[in-house]
Order: structure tokens, then sequence, then C-alpha cells
């Protein structure tokens, strides 16, 4: 528990010292998505009937940016070893990574969206449920980042490698994502896609941490 | 149990395995071929179209079946470190790769003329393209390490990942296309006669006794890499 | 030979089946072969360092 704790703060002070990450995972989130709004010409009910596909890829995309580095410069530097040498519980390592990745990047994200989302003429009545879906989303996108991070810590072509293994397990999140959106847009919302985004995310909870101190375990041996 | 995890005691049961399973393969498919493609009758819908799905159906219950095979075996791997089980996993990964992506191709080849488009975000051809992803990051990954044994701890545990999240993609999929029925269209509501499901029985065996077969090749091929491992390091400590 | 070619033709569908089979072989094959190659590759290359060994140590 204290390593959790020692961990988190660590990180978010590096976040806080270094707002250059943070910034790069917004500035990717927007440009990606004026680059959509060039591809699709600026139509709006066209951009209105995309808006809340784009918004919720683009911001898994933007999640994805960051997830590298999540363990690796750790890993590199040996605070990684030291950590799990110490008797750190591998479960609470891979927790407060995750928590510090949220905190930073996700809660960037969700600043972010409403403005990504008015330059895609998004409907007024959809920013609540943007908002929501995103914040019981995001978290999810972490844990399962996380693991994926842990998974290829040390390998060749790092980067390409993770976005390969992430977007399978993504693609549920997206779907309730984007659904829980366009639900709201079409005046037809029910409660499912926010159910199973919060079941996802418990799910993820649960096993997310273990599997990614597995992971963590073989990276360090 | 563990028996099984003596690589020599193994490959020995492989071995006399592999005949059998090599014949059993050339033999459905002599018998299943004719029957698929010349007297088995046309579906009174989709005409000969139909026949595709002699290979489409097979291949991708073999695209499944494989990544049950490839999960059970690292989990065996993650908890027991029997060598074998990986290398079991390891080997499937190519073989269940080309069934799911020759299910992809089949399902396109079907479905232009049945309805009118190569591709359909159909719950069922989109849970095989996510399976195809998880094949490729499996290879990957596993290929993506200096050292081997953390290649190998790193590809069985994205197995096992993959294999809770499967079952999730497949019931989102299967959601997101009831929410957008009037846009999809769907690759049910159509029944096997009689008469189609011997040829699709001789395939299914033809495809899973050539999985067996093309198994043992690799398996002899991996476990020959372990070999040449261990003799390259014992040549450089000795010279 | 009008039977064979009717055949052939597949009821209008032979550019739709005949590449499904064809597809489907060539997939089955690719991977016998390659699996056979790598296969006989490192027997070749363990008899090699078998050799190698063999001679260093008389």
């Amino acid at each position: 528990m204290r390593s959790f704790a020692a961990i988190l703060r660590r990180d978010l002070m590096l976040a806080v010292r270094n707002q250059g990450e943070m910034l790069m995972v917004v500035g990717f989130f927007a440009i990606a998505a004026t680059l959509f709004a060039f591809g699709v010409g600026p139509e709006a009910n066209v951009q209105s009937r995309m808006s809340s596909g784009v918004v919720w890829t683009m911001a898994l995309l933007a999640a994805l940016l960051s997830l590298e580095r999540m363990f690796a410069l750790d890993f590199e530097d040996g605070t990684l070893d030291q950590l799990m040498l110490s008797g750190a519980e591998p479960a609470a390592v891979v927790l407060a990574k995750t928590l510090a990745h949220w905190l930073t990047t996700g809660v960037a994200l969700l600043i972010a969206a409403p403005a990504v989302a008015l330059s895609f003429q998004l409907p007024s009545q959809a920013y609540g449920a943007l908002m929501l879906s995103l914040l019981l989303g995001t978290p999810t996108l972490s844990l399962l980042g996380a693991v994926g991070a842990a998974l290829v810590l040390g390998s060749r072509r790092g980067g390409v490698l993770l976005s390969l293994l992430l977007l399978p397990l993504y693609s549920p999140v997206l779907i309730f994502g984007a659904a829980a959106v366009e639900g709201a847009i079409l005046g037809i919302a029910t409660t499912t896609p926010y159910a199973v985004l919060g079941g996802l995310l418990i799910l993820a909870l649960t096993l997310c941490p273990w599997a990614g101190a597995v992971a963590l375990r073989h990276a360090v041996e | 149990m563990h028996k099984f995890a003596n690589p020599t005691f193994f490959m020995k049961i492989a071995n006399a395995v592999f005949p059998w399973a090599a014949g059993l393969s050339v033999l459905c498919f002599i018998v299943g071929l004719p029957i698929a493609l010349v007297t088995s009758p046309p579906d009174y819908q989709q005409g000969e179209t139909v026949r595709i799905m002699y290979v489409h159906v097979p291949a991708a219950w073999m695209g499944s079946m494989v990544y049950a095979v490839m999960a059970a075996s690292s989990a065996v791997y993650l908890i027991w470190r029997h060598t074998v089980a990986h290398i079991i996993a390891r080997a499937s990964a190519p073989i269940g790769a080309m069934f799911t992506g020759l299910c992809l191709v089949t399902g396109m080849l079907w479905g232009e003329p049945m309805w009118g488009t190569w591709w359909v975000w159909d719950a069922r051809l989109t849970s095989m393209l996510i399976l195809f992803f998880l094949y490729l990051g499996y290879i990957a990954l596993g290929d993506a390490f200096e050292d081997q044994e953390r290649g190998d701890r790193a590809a069985a545990l994205l197995a096992l990942v993959g294999s809770v999240n499967l079952p999730i993609v497949h019931f989102s999929v299967e959601w997101w296309n009831t929410l957008h029925q009037s846009s999809i269209l769907s690759m049910q509501g159509f029944s096997i006669s009689t008469e189609m499901v011997v040829p699709l029985l001789l395939m299914v065996g033809a495809f899973q006794f050539y999985y067996v077969a093309v198994l043992v090749i690799r398996l002899r091929a991996e476990l020959l890499a372990a070999k040449i491992r261990t003799a390259r390091f014992n040549l450089a400590a000795t010279g | 030979m009008e039977n064979l070619s009717d055949y052939f033709a597949m009821g209008g569908y032979a550019r739709f089946v005949w590449p499904a089979y064809a597809l489907g072989a060539a997939g089955l094959v690719a991977v016998l072969w390659l699996s056979v190659k790598s296969w006989k590759a490192r027997e070749d290359e363990f008899a090699k360092l078998k050799t190698a060994r063999d001679e260093g140590a008389n």
C-alpha cells in the first residue's frame, strides 16, 4: 500500500513537472479529429452523424499514444527492478501506474473531448452521454493498456506491437462508448451501454492488475 | 498428465500419431471434395455458392478451435512451466491464423454473390476478424524479444487475455449489430439440409487431421530449434 | 463436353466458388510447405552442429 501511494505521487509529480506529454496527447486528439474533418468534408450533417464515432475513436487512439512509456522508463533505468526487489506488490505497482496514466491522459482527454465534439457538430443533447461514457470507458482503456505495456516491455518494435495487441482488446469499449453517445444523439438513450461499460470496468479492475503483475514479473526476471 | 511434459516421450506419441493424422486427412479430402464440389446438391436459395460453405465453415471452426488449444496450452505452460505446452501453442498459431484468414476470405467470396457486398460487419465475421488480429499479435509478440523465454511467456499471457476478450468481443458485436439492424445484412437465416451435412463433416475432419499432422511437423521443428540453441551454447562454452 | 463447362460455370458463380477452393488449397499447401521446409532446415543445421561438436571433441 505504501508503494502504491509512493509510485502514484512520483508519477503525478513527474507528469506535472513535464507537461509536454499531456499536451501531446491532447494535441494528437485535436489534430487527428481535425484531419478527420478534412477527410469527410465540412458538411455539418455528415459530421454530426459521425461525431460520436470520431470523438470516441480519436480519444482511444490518443490514450494509446502515451501507453508505451507507462513502464518503459522505469524499466530502462532499473527503477522497476528495484521496486520489485524491495517487495512491492506487483499488482499494486500496476494499479498505481494505471491510475497515474488515467489521471494524466484520461482526464486530459475528458477535458478536451467537449471541444473536439463541438467542432464536429455533436448535438447538444449528447454531451452528457459523451462525458459519462468517457468517464466509464477511459479507465478500462488505461487498465487494458497497462497489461499491454507490461507485455511489450523490453521488446523490439514496442509501439507498433502495442497497438496491434491492444486494438482487439479495446474494441468492446469503443463499441459501447460510441453507442452510448449515439443513443443520446438519436434520443433513444438506454442504460445498456453504460451498464456494459461499467461491467467492463469492473472486469478490467479485477483481472488487469493481476495479468499486468504476471507480465511485470516476467519482464524483470 | 505431467508425463507428457517430457519432450522425448511426447514426441514419441506425436510421431506415432502423425501417419494416422496425415492419412486420415488425405482420405477425408479424397472422399469429401468430390461430394462437396460435385455430387452434393445446390441450395434452393443460394444455388452453387453454397459450396463455398464447405471451406468457409470448417475454416471458421478450426480458427476458433486452434485458438482454444492455444489458450489451454498457454495456461498449462504458465502454471506448470511445461515447455512442451508452450511449444504446442506456438506451433499452432500460424496454422490457426491461416484457417482464420481463409474463413475471412471465403466469407467475402460468399458475401458478394449472396448479399451483394464483399464485407458485412456481421457479428460472426467481425469476431473472426478480431480473432485474426489476436493471432497476428500473438505471433508478433512471441518473436519480438531477444530472450526466447521472455517472448514465450508474454505470448502465453496474451493468449489467455485474448481468450477472456473474445467472448466479450462477440457479445459486443452482436449487440452492435442489433443496434444497427436496418443497415446491416445478417449472415444468418439459412438451414443446412442433410445432404450438406456429410460433405461438411468430411471437410471438418480433413481440416482437423491436417491440423494435427502439420502440428506434429511444426513441433519437430520447434524442438529441433531448442536443441540447436543448446548445442550452440555448449559449442560456444567449450570452444 | 457441354456438361463439363456447365459444371465449371457453377451456375454463374464460378468466379466465387473456384477462388474459394483455390485459396483454401493455397493456404493449406503453403503452411504445410513452410512447416516442412523449416523442419528440414533445422534438421540440417542440427546435423552440422553435431559434426562440429564431434570434430571439436577429437
